[in-house]
């Protein structure tokens, strides 16, 4: 759990760092590591980039509420997939209240999204609506703070 | 100006010695790329929901003065803190005054108990403004020192030897700052005894009493008999990283916190407003920010305790506080060479052990509340400056 916690924040912690801060040898890490991605708990290591950083990158995303009909047996699964499989798509929900689905859909240009929602989503049996909220700026993202943080040190060198 | 002979200053002042410390401050400041491990307090910033009620606490106007004691709300919420963590009863109408500081609670509680000339035992390696507030506030300060041998924690038998007729009170801080003891259950038994029997007093300083790591903290106040006897002293500043906001708090006997009051009424009025109604939103929801902020001291500890072993420092893992107080002795140097050729060559502070007193001679203390990569490079530097001396 505590492993977990900090890879979360820190994919790119060593192994003999990790297994100072847990009290635990190198190798006991190492296999718990290995346990842990065999079970599926780390799914992957990915970096949290700031693209609005980056020089020339231009993308939008957008975050779709979309209602849709469940299927008899299988629920929203099943239509969560159909959409779940589109690579444009980088996260699905399903949530309680006015909607169903919580899409997220990352894509070069709006008009390549508009395409995606008029052509692909809503031409899905199930789907019922759409509303396409288009994002703006992106302040804060999987926990880490996009803006340019100062985070220098504001204590004195030495205190007693 | 006079000359020296017709100083205007106060003779107890003026024979106060400045700390160590503060020759290590202006060494360092004046250095550029150095990793301070010399910092005493945390390295998080205050909680934000404690920053946002403080924030709204003025918004709605609460700029005033509040009662001497502090606000009623806020002694309410520390005396019920108190007995859920620490199973010691403190009634918040006269038994509890928040302070500028925990080191105003020291302050006032040693004016409102010493007569001149009665004696304070102060334990060493220690917290270095206790002998001088004992001293500022007429009393004498009696050094007794905890050793290495005993993970530093002080013995009963230590502080009866030191006890004369004049003996007013013993100050005790656990977990301790500098080195990270923390004396368990079984062990402030063993002291209460001796306080007990000699009719002492005790401030207890548990300022670091959220931060310990391997065991349920035990309040001396909650040791049998004790309660009477006892001046707790605590704050909000370690555990939720709230320094600059200077609040601490004093619960203890009734007459004893009426005096305290009396001085506080006279010399301060009240504590901070805006900073005690952060507190309160510190102690009502401030919890989960608690314990992150420990297991993160705690995974360092333990970064930092196998660091230093592994380059040839001894070090014990201390149950508590954030620092770790690693044997220097050898590498040949006093505990001042190691760190002022450490700071020179590798550009890492570290306070030298002597200025916490005698017995700390032969020790560093080095902060672990820094960020783990600045802790990873100060040890790389550190090693390095080790394996030329061994």
């Amino acid at each position: 759990m505590e492993l977990l916690q900090l890879i979360e924040k820190n994919g790119r912690l060593e192994v003999e760092d990790l297994a100072k801060m847990l009290d635990l040898s190198v190798d006991a890490t190492k296999q718990m590591i290995v346990k842990l991605e065999t079970e599926g708990a780390i799914l992957g290591y990915a970096t949290v980039i700031n693209w609005s950083k980056v020089l020339k990158y231009e993308g939008v995303t957008a975050m779709i509420d979309v209602k849709v009909t469940p299927t008899r047996g299988v629920g929203f699964d099943k239509v969560a997939e159909r959409i779940y499989r589109f690579p444009e798509v980088k996260a699905v929900y399903l949530m309680s209240g006015a909607y169903d689905l919580s899409v997220s859909v990352e894509g070069k240009t709006m008009m390549e999204i508009s395409r995606f929602v008029s052509e692909k989503l809503s031409a899905l049996d199930t789907v019922i609506s759409t509303t396409t909220h288009f994002v703006l700026k992106k302040y804060k993202h999987d926990g880490v703070i996009f803006d340019d943080q100062d985070d220098d040190d504001k204590r004195i060198m030495v205190s007693p | 100006m006079r000359d020296q002979k017709h100083s205007y200053l106060s003779r107890s002042v003026d024979q106060l010695k400045p700390s160590g410390i503060r020759r290590f401050f202006d060494l360092a400041s004046q250095m550029e790329n150095v990793i301070s491990l010399g910092v005493g307090e945390p390295d998080f910033v205050t909680p934000w929901n404690v920053i946002e009620a403080s924030f709204h606490s003025l918004e709605q106007g609460y700029t005033a003065y509040t009662a001497n004691a502090g606000l009623f709300e806020l002694r309410e919420e520390i005396s019920k803190y108190l007995n859920k963590s620490y199973e010691v009863a403190y009634n918040p109408e006269n038994q509890v005054i928040v302070t500028v500081g925990a080191s105003q609670a020291i302050d006032i509680a040693l004016r409102a108990i010493i007569n001149p000339g009665e004696e304070v035992i102060v334990v060493e390696p220690g917290f270095v403004s206790y002998a001088p507030a004992v001293a500022l506030a007429g009393g004498t300060p009696v050094t007794i020192q905890a050793t290495a041998e005993n993970a530093f924690n002080i013995q009963p038998y230590q502080i009866e030897a030191a006890i004369t007729p004049n003996t007013k009170a013993i100050i005790l801080c656990s977990p301790n700052n500098p080195t990270g003891a923390v004396l368990s259950k079984d062990e402030l038994s063993g002291i209460a005894s001796v306080i007990e029997k000699h009719d002492l007093l005790v401030i207890s300083d548990e300022i670091y009493a959220e931060l310990t790591y391997d065991e349920v903290f035990t309040s001396f106040a909650s040791i049998k008999g004790m309660i009477d006897r006892t001046i707790l002293i605590s704050g909000f500043s370690k555990a939720f990283a709230m320094t600059g906001w200077r609040l601490g708090y004093a619960a203890g006997p009734k007459d004893i916190i009426a005096a305290m009051t009396k001085i506080h009424q006279y010399t301060i009025m009240c504590a901070p407003t805006m900073a005690q109604h952060g507190a309160l939103e510190a102690l009502r929801h401030g919890n989960d920010s608690v314990i992150q902020m420990k297991t993160s001291y705690r995974q360092r500890r333990n970064f930092v305790v196998k660091a230093l072993n592994e380059m040839g420092l001894s070090c014990h893992s201390p149950g508590g506080a954030f620092y770790v107080f690693p044997s220097v002795e050898n590498t040949g140097l006093s505990s001042e060479e190691f760190a002022e050729q450490l700071l020179h060559e590798e550009r890492v502070a570290v306070v030298p052990g002597n200025v916490f007193g005698k017995s700390g001679e032969g020790h560093i203390r080095c902060s672990y509340a820094t960020s783990l990569k600045q802790l990873d490079e100060a040890m790389k530097r550190m090693a390095r400056f080790v394996e030329r001396r061994l």
